[in-house]
C-alpha cells in the first residue's frame, strides 16, 4: 500500500468536519423561530453524509459516524433512539452497494440517486413511526421535510467533488 | 509500538468488504437500540437517563442560539406596538366591552356554583401550583414534536406534568433533568390526550399525527360534534386536570374531525407547567384502609341518621295489620341506626376493606 496515497485523505477532513457541521446546522435550525405562522424547515442534514461518504470511498469509520449522527438526531428531536441512525445507515448501505454506478457521474445522475436513497430513508422512518405509534404520520409534513432534505443535494455534491479524487484507489 | 510497525503490518484487509461489515454492525446496533426503547412503558422512546444528560448539555447551547431570535421578536413586537397602538387600543376596548358581560355572568354562576358545592359537600380540586419555563428548542417534524424547557427538577417538575401557554394546553412533560425538561406537544405522534366536548360532555381521545391539527379519535355516537365546538381536557386517566382549554373542532377535507389548537395562536415561547397531581396520585388505595374513618360531627350524625331513616321508611312495605311490631332499639349519637341495615352494611364505601385485618 502506498502510504502517501492513503494520507492524502485525512479522516477529520472528510468525516469529522462535515459531521460537526451537520450537527451545528441541526442545532441552528432547532431554534424556536416563527414569523407570520411560518417556521424554519427541519431537514435531515446527515443525509448529505449518508450519500456522499460511500461515493467518496468505503470506510470503517463512516457507518459509526452516521450511527452517532443518527443518535444525536434522536436525542435532539425526541425520536425513538436508533430511528434516524437506522434510516441513515439504510441510505448509506444502498449507496455503498451501488457506488460503482455513481462514481464519476454527472450531478443530475447523482441527484437522482440522492432522491432515491433519501426516499428510502424517509420511507423507513415513516413506516417505523407508523408501526410504533399506531398512527399514520402526517404525509404533508413528511413530504415537506423530505423536500427540505432534498434541497441539500448541492452540499452533498460539493463534498463528493472535493474528496472524490483524494484517494485514487477508489476512483 | 505503532500498529503499522508491528507483525501485522503486512496484513491487508479488503476495505470494501470491511466497510460492508462495519455497516451491518452499525445497523444491528441501531436495531437493538430501537427494540430496547420499545420496552419503555412511558412510550417516550426509552433511555431517560441518556436523554436527560443530553438535554442538560444541549440546553445552554440552544439557549445561546435562541437568544438572538428572542431579541429579534421582542424588537419586532416593540415596533409593532408603537405603530399599531391606536388600532390595538380600539380592539382592546371592544374586547373589554364583550368581556364585561361575560364577567357578570361568571360572577353569578360562581356564586350559584359555590352554593351548590357547599350544599352537596363536593370535594373540589385544590389550586394547582405552576412553574413558568421558556422553550429553547423546537422540534417540529412529522415524526416528533417536542420542546426543551429551561426549568427542570429543581422547579418541582415531574414526568407527566401538563403544560399550557396563555391560550391553552400545549402538551406534557416526558423527561426531566436538572435545569431542563422535555415537553411532548399535543401534535406529536406519541401524544394521546383524553378530552371532552364542552357542549355535549362527550368524550374522545386527541391523537397527534405530526400535523398542526391533531385528530379526535374514539368519538361515540353520530353528530356528536359541530364545527367550532370547544374541546377541553376531560381529566380521565389523571394526567391532565379537567376543563383545560385545548381548541375547537374542525373537519378536514376527508371528513375527519380534528382540533384547531388554541395554543397555536401564538409562538410557544413561554409555557406554564402545572404541578398537577391527580387525587389517585396523592392518596394511594392503602390510605383508605390505614385508619378508621373520622368521627362525624353531631350535626352530620343527625343528618345521616335522618337520611337513613327516610331511606328505610321509603323502602319498607306497608305493615300488615297482624304483623308483630319489633321492639325499638336504642341508638347512640353518631352510630348508624339499625333500622336500615341493608343501606348501612350491604354497600361499603369505595375503597373500604371488605375483610379488615385486626
Amino acid at each position: 500500500m502506498n502510504r502517501g496515497q492513503s494520507q492524502a485523505l485525512q479522516s477529520h477532513a472528510w468525516l469529522g468536519w462535515p459531521l460537526v457541521m451537520c450537527v451545528a446546522a441541526t442545532l441552528l435550525l432547532g431554534v424556536p423561530f416563527r414569523i407570520y405562522g411560518l417556521r424554519l424547515p427541519e431537514p435531515v442534514f446527515p443525509m448529505v453524509l449518508a450519500f456522499a461518504w460511500p461515493v467518496i470511498r468505503p470506510s470503517l469509520l463512516a457507518p459509526f459516524g452516521l450511527l452517532a449522527a443518527g443518535l444525536f438526531l434522536d436525542l435532539f428531536w425526541s425520536a425513538p433512539l436508533g430511528l434516524w441512525g437506522l434510516c441513515l445507515l439504510l441510505a448509506y448501505a444502498g449507496a455503498l452497494i451501488s457506488r460503482s454506478l455513481m462514481t464519476g457521474r454527472s450531478a443530475p445522475v447523482l441527484a437522482v440517486w440522492y432522491l432515491a436513497l433519501t426516499g428510502i430513508a424517509f420511507l423507513a422512518a415513516y413506516l417505523f413511526v407508523m408501526l410504533r405509534a399506531h398512527v399514520v404520520p402526517n404525509l404533508t409534513g413528511a413530504l415537506f421535510q423530505l423536500g427540505a432534505t432534498l434541497a441539500l443535494f448541492p452540499f452533498a455534491h460539493r463534498l463528493i467533488d472535493r474528496f472524490e479524487d483524494a484517494d485514487i484507489r477508489f476512483r | 509500538m505503532a500498529f503499522r510497525d508491528g507483525p501485522l503490518q503486512d496484513l491487508k484487509v479488503p476495505l470494501a468488504w470491511t466497510a460492508v461489515g462495519a455497516t451491518i454492525l452499525a445497523i444491528v446496533a441501531a436495531v437493538v437500540l430501537l427494540l430496547a426503547g420499545r420496552r419503555d412503558p412511558a412510550g417516550t422512546g426509552g433511555f431517560p437517563q441518556a436523554r436527560g444528560a443530553f438535554s442538560m448539555v444541549a440546553k445552554p447551547v440552544d439557549a445561546v442560539l435562541a437568544a438572538p431570535v428572542r431579541w429579534t421578536r421582542d424588537g419586532v413586537d416593540y415596533v409593532e406596538g408603537y405603530f399599531f397602538a391606536v388600532s390595538e387600543n380600539r380592539r382592546l376596548k371592544h374586547q373589554i366591552r364583550d368581556l364585561e358581560s361575560w364577567r357578570d355572568a361568571a360572577v353569578a354562576l360562581k356564586n350559584v356554583n359555590d352554593r351548590y358545592e357547599a350544599l352537596l359537600k363536593l370535594k373540589t380540586e385544590p389550586p394547582i401550583p405552576m412553574v413558568t419555563g421558556r422553550a429553547v428548542t423546537d422540534t417540529r417534524g412529522p415524526f416528533s414534536n417536542a420542546r426543551l424547557l429551561d426549568v427542570g427538577v429543581e422547579g418541582g417538575i415531574k414526568v407527566g406534568d401538563p403544560a399550557m401557554s396563555e391560550h391553552g394546553v400545549v402538551g406534557r412533560v416526558v423527561g426531566v433533568a436538572k435545569g431542563v425538561s422535555r415537553m411532548l406537544l399535543l401534535t406529536d405522534v406519541d401524544s394521546r390526550t383524553p378530552v371532552l366536548i364542552d357542549r355535549t360532555n362527550d368524550r374522545a381521545i386527541l391523537t397527534g399525527d405530526g400535523s398542526a391539527f391533531p385528530r379526535l379519535d374514539y368519538l361515540r355516537g353520530q353528530d356528536t360534534l359541530k364545527a367550532g365546538d370547544m374541546i377541553l381536557t376531560s381529566g380521565d386517566g389523571g394526567v391532565f386536570p379537567r376543563g383545560l382549554p385545548v381548541g375547537e373542532a374542525v373537519k378536514d377535507l376527508r371528513g375527519v374531525w380534528r382540533v384547531r389548537l388554541y395554543s397555536d395562536r401564538s409562538p410557544i415561547d413561554f409555557v406554564r407547567v402545572l404541578l398537577f397531581q391527580d387525587f389517585s396520585q396523592k392518596v394511594g388505595p392503602d390510605t383508605f384502609n390505614e385508619s378508621a374513618p373520622p368521627a362525624l360531627t353531631p350535626s352530620e350524625a343527625a343528618d345521616r341518621t335522618a337520611a337513613l331513616q327516610r331511606a328505610a321508611a321509603a323502602a319498607k312495605p306497608a305493615p300488615h295489620p297482624l304483623a308483630p311490631v319489633p321492639a325499638p332499639t336504642p341508638s347512640a349519637p353518631g352510630a348508624t341506626t339499625p333500622a336500615a341495615p341493608t343501606t348501612a352494611t350491604a354497600h361499603p364505601p369505595a375503597g373500604a376493606d371488605p375483610d379488615p385485618q385486626p
